[in-house]
């Protein structure tokens, strides 16, 4: 690697020393294909004399079998890694590229520019200081470069370049590059951008990319890398209020028990009072520990232990701040969410909310709308689908430790995970806590559910019927309900019948609609268990999600699934309520097992095959697990 | 007065030292970009302010000085995000392995686990998968390692692999590295059920790995997705699988050949002397240096053992990987040669000089 520096051949000891002090600058580059992304960064890398012979020689073969520049040297091939976009001509995914020069070491995230890969550009965005905008003179501001300032801007990139390349098509003509600064700032103004550098440029040729370009002589700001080499990222963040996410607890032995974690921001020192949120708890900072040895002080970015000199109760998830200015703690946020699944959002069902450090059962709570990225305005949705951005309200199943965005992207920051299939479906940003969550304290009242239950003789469950339309639940719970009742136990039945008509007559059955009906029943009969009752659902249920969701919400072991097995043929011959005739002549649309999927259950506490036996031996059944699993138990036994 | 006539000549002077102009130093020191022109004018403010703008003032003082504890090198920035992404591992994941592969790559990231955990011993045990041709020394090395660092060492051969008597000499290296790497992996990987293995793959080593996530997901059948990976954002690592699902995670993905050789040289970090030149016995063999590491390496007729001074850029089996002849036998010397040199570190592995695509096929079969 030609690496253009006489230290290395006559002092190496003085390269490697002078090599140390590097900083560091990760950016992103982004903009709509073709416009010329892969070619910039190969343009840098060859710039910056850092590719190998071999892999030299080897894109000049590739250029001449698969380039789209005759017989100059393609170097978007240096970037463009994977063998399906090779074929296709564009990249598809984001790649991280290295190089550095004397003064710093670069990480670049080579992102995509086509509509369904804005998941990517999102990727690469979260962890750059600086954007690198392509626009291709020949076409100016286009509708993708608004999509991707405005992506850049709400993941918190505060320096922009706006590359303005293929300037070497239109002769270096400098009205052209004017119009476009002067249509980009306009457009740009309200995306809080610190900084907006224009550059005139042609990636192809290297003008103005490592060097000033004689073709622009009329351009007097910094080439690309000259502007990369000298901005300034470093410099706010150091002033911002201490924050460490724990995120694992240390404890070799007996005698040590230390908080490791990565800095998030601001500074600590030895003896700094510290507080824990969320659970309010006050120390001072006995150590900072490394393998190199106790520090003083430590600053943002440093992976570093604390001990403290009082023995409190510190666990993953938690954050430790600085007494003058701890982070705020709440359950129920405002936030931006970037939707990065096939599978559309859903308001009401639960997913995983991973911060940081912590995970933690939440749902979108509300839409509020969705951000139309071309005009940035605001449209009314009740989903979100693949890349689509929107303002949420989020519901957590309990209070984290958080700051705004804005104010600290690493602890404003979240994804969300879904609970089948672990894969990551949404992003977000945390805008503030909802004036309800701060004022909303739970009463801690003397009389609990233990004591009422106890009052009842009873341990509380929640008995959960699932099943197509016509399998029978609502005859077993009554059964089931009438034979608790002779046993001189409390319980209740919510079924369609009575939860349809009142509570959730405004819900009609599409799944948007099916979901918000489950999430209320399951808080419905959260209330009814807290109140000692053994309660039963009884509900078609389809979707294994929202079952989950309703689990969820009550204490292990209350939740017993129980999968009234009757299959579609059965129950639809029984038709009690003439409804499968009426969906098979397309009266009814959305109808379970007919035009809308029922998933099963996979692992229910009691399958009852309806088939085999009559609703008697089931209702039988059931109550006998109560009794085996000791809900039955009371006093006396 | 005087205080602040002081005051503004100190932040006049460390403007001046720093390159910095008055405006944005005085927008760090006061908020105020024209704070500091103003003071000098004539201009008043609060003992307060000026107190609170002192202590700004000595913080940066102290970061310019260059010997201040809270400047981040290129390298304290890379081996934090390491040391981050092994702490998540093991808050988050059950049953973690790390895969060590006794080369330089593997040397730091053992080096960075002991940093991660310290005081505590890295809570995780170490892998090798030996095909029983690597380099005697690489054994010897290995075992010495595990002991010092005091973490437990699980060796895995292809026990298959093993009875065939597979070698690189008797069925060619494709299918000696399938068998006994990528296969003796699968099967350790499903024998000790870890849901976590650390590799010591960096993105600058070839194409297809620079668009790799950190936290690499694969399916049951250890098959890497391209297409479908994860989203990974700011330092966020979703570690979630099912039963039976693993993830391969790459701490020091974002290191590059050179940062690895500075960071061993800063850290004084053990490697195996392989890395060193010294007079070995070798032999040529299709144009390449072939270490004479036991008696199982065939001798042609025409072929004959040299003494000759060399070193190995990548180390594996012995029969596969190519010595370079070199007189740099200490840590700068193969840094200077390394910095001079004209092609890529992976070249002299067999393995990855078939067409451009092939390195991304092995992983979506498994292969690391």
């Amino acid at each position: 690697m030609a690496h253009l520096d006489d230290l290395i051949s006559t002092d190496i000891l003085g390269y490697l020393s002078a090599q140390e002090n590097k900083s560091f600058l990760r950016f992103i580059t982004c903009g709509s294909v073709d416009d010329g992304k892969s070619t910039l960064i190969g343009r840098l890398l060859y710039d910056s004399k850092l590719i190998y012979e071999d892999q030299l020689a080897s894109i000049e073969r590739d250029s001449k079998k698969s380039g789209t520049q005759g017989d100059k040297i393609d170097l978007a091939l240096l970037v463009d890694g994977l063998a399906a976009e090779r074929e296709q001509g564009i990249t598809i995914d984001v790649a991280y590229r290295f190089f550095s020069t004397d003064k710093r070491k670069f990480i670049v995230a080579d992102t995509p520019g086509h509509v369904q890969y804005t998941r990517n550009m999102a990727t690469g965005a979260s962890t750059a200081d600086v954007a690198v905008l392509l626009i291709d003179a020949r076409y100016g501001v286009q509708e993708q470069t608004r999509r991707h300032a405005y992506i850049v801007s709400l993941l918190g990139v505060k320096h922009v370049v706006v590359a303005i390349n293929k300037m070497d098509l239109n002769g270096f003509d400098q009205a052209v590059f004017n119009d476009i600064e002067v249509d980009f700032r306009n457009f740009a103004k309200d995306l809080g951008f610190e900084e907006i550098m224009c550059i005139p440029m042609s990636a192809l040729d290297g003008d103005n990319v490592t060097t000033s370009s004689e073709n622009t002589k009329w351009f007097k700001g910094p080439s690309l890398l000259e502007y990369l080499e000298s901005v300034d990222v470093d410099s706010a963040t150091l002033d911002s209020p201490f924050r460490l996410p724990v995120q694992w607890v240390n404890r070799p032995n007996l005698d040590f028990r230390g908080f490791s974690g990565t800095i998030a921001s601001g500074t600590v020192e030895v003896g700094d009072e510290i507080i824990v949120t969320p659970s309010g708890k006050r120390s001072t900072v006995k150590e900072i520990v490394t393998f190199n040895g106790n520090r003083d002080i430590a600053r943002e970015d440093m992976a570093v232990t604390l001990t403290l000199n009082d023995e409190i109760d510190i666990s993953r998830g938690d954050i430790i701040c600085k007494i003058d200015a701890p982070a705020e703690q709440a359950d129920q946020f405002q936030a931006h969410v970037l939707w990065m699944s096939e599978k559309e959002l859903y308001p009401g069902r639960q997913y995983l909310l991973k911060t940081t450090n912590k995970t933690v059962p939440a749902s979108v709570s509300n839409l509020k709308h969705r951000v139309d990225i071309n005009d940035f305005s605001e449209v009314a949705a009740k989903t979100l689908g693949l890349n689509e951005i929107g303002v949420t309200t989020l519901s957590l199943s309990a209070p984290i430790g958080f700051d705004a965005y804005k104010d600290n992207r690493a602890t404003g920051n979240f994804i969300l995970i879904d609970r089948q299939s672990n894969e990551t479906v949404g992003v977000g940003m945390l805008d503030y806590a909802l004036r309800r969550a701060s004022n909303v304290h739970w009463q801690d009242l003397d009389v609990g559910k233990t004591a009422r239950s106890e009052q009842k003789n009873q341990k509380p469950a929640l008995l959960w019927f699932t099943g197509l339309s016509g399998s029978g639940k609502s005859t077993i719970a009554n059964l089931v309900d009438k034979r608790l009742l002779d046993l001189g136990r409390h319980s209740y039945t919510l079924d369609g019948d009575n939860v349809r008509h009142g509570l959730n007559r405004d819900l009609g059955f599409t799944k948007e609609d099916r979901v918000e009906n489950i999430r209320r029943i399951g808080e419905v009969a959260r209330l009814m268990v807290d109140a000692g009752l053994i309660t039963m659902a009884s509900f078609i249920s389809p979707y294994r999600a929202e079952r989950q969701m309703a689990r969820d919400l009550l204490e292990e072991g209350e939740f017993i699934e129980i999968f009234v097995d009757t299959p579609l043929e059965v129950a639809e011959k029984r038709d009690v309520k003439g409804l499968y005739a009426r969906a098979r002549a397309g009266e009814i649309k959305n109808f379970t097992g007919i035009d809308s999927e029922y998933q099963a259950p996979e692992n229910p506490q009691i399958r009852i095959n309806t088939v085999d036996m009559s609703a008697d031996e089931a209702a039988e059944i059931i109550v006998k697990y109560l009794e085996d699993n000791g809900f039955l138990a009371g006093y006396d036994s | 007065m005087t205080l602040i006539t002081d005051f503004v000549a100190r932040v006049e002077a460390f403007a001046a030292a720093n390159g910095q102009s008055l405006s944005t130093v005085s927008r760090k020191i006061l908020n105020d970009g024209k704070g500091i022109a103003r003071l000098k004018e004539g201009g008043q403010c609060t003992l307060k302010t000026l107190e609170e703008a002192l202590v700004k003032l000595d913080a940066l003082e102290m970061e310019l000085s260059g010997e201040s504890k809270l400047r981040m090198t290129h390298l304290d920035r890379l081996e934090a995000e390491s040391i981050h992404i092994m702490r998540e591992v093991a808050a988050q994941c059950e049953n973690p392995v790390m895969l060590y592969s006794v080369g330089k790559d593997s040397s730091v990231m053992l080096h960075l686990a002991e940093k991660a955990f310290y005081p505590s011993k890295p809570p995780f045990p170490l892998m090798h998968v030996d095909t029983m041709w690597k380099f005697k020394e690489m054994i010897e090395f290995r075992d010495r390692r595990a002991k010092e660092v005091g973490m437990d060492l699980i060796v895995h051969i292809n026990p298959e692999g093993k009875a065939d008597k597979v070698g690189p000499f008797t069925h060619g290296s494709a299918v000696h590295t399938d068998i006994m790497k990528t296969q003796g992996l699968k099967q350790a990987l499903d024998k000790y059920k870890f849901d976590a293995a650390f590799g010591g793959a960096r993105r600058d080593e070839e194409k297809s790995r620079a668009k790799e996530r950190i936290f690499s997901f694969r399916s049951e059948n250890h098959r890497w997705d391209a297409k479908n990976q994860r989203p990974e954002l700011w330092n966020i690592y979703n570690t979630r699988v099912h039963k039976g699902e693993s993830m391969r995670v790459f701490p020091i993905s974002n290191w590059t050949e050179l940062d690895i050789w500075q960071y061993i040289y800063k850290e004084n970090i053990q490697i195996p002397s392989l890395y060193l030149s010294k007079k070995r016995p070798v032999v040529e063999k299709d144009g390449v240096l072939i270490l004479v590491d036991d008696d199982r390496m065939p001798i042609g007729p025409d072929e004959k053992i040299e003494e000759k001074m060399v070193r190995f850029r990548t180390l594996g089996c012995y029969p596969l990987t190519g010595a370079v002849e070199s007189e740099a036998d200490t840590l700068p010397d193969v840094i200077q040669e390394m910095l001079l040199t004209t092609s890529s570190e992976r070249q002299g592995r067999v393995i990855d000089s078939d067409a451009g695509a092939s390195m991304e096929q092995k992983k979506e079969e498994g292969y690391f």
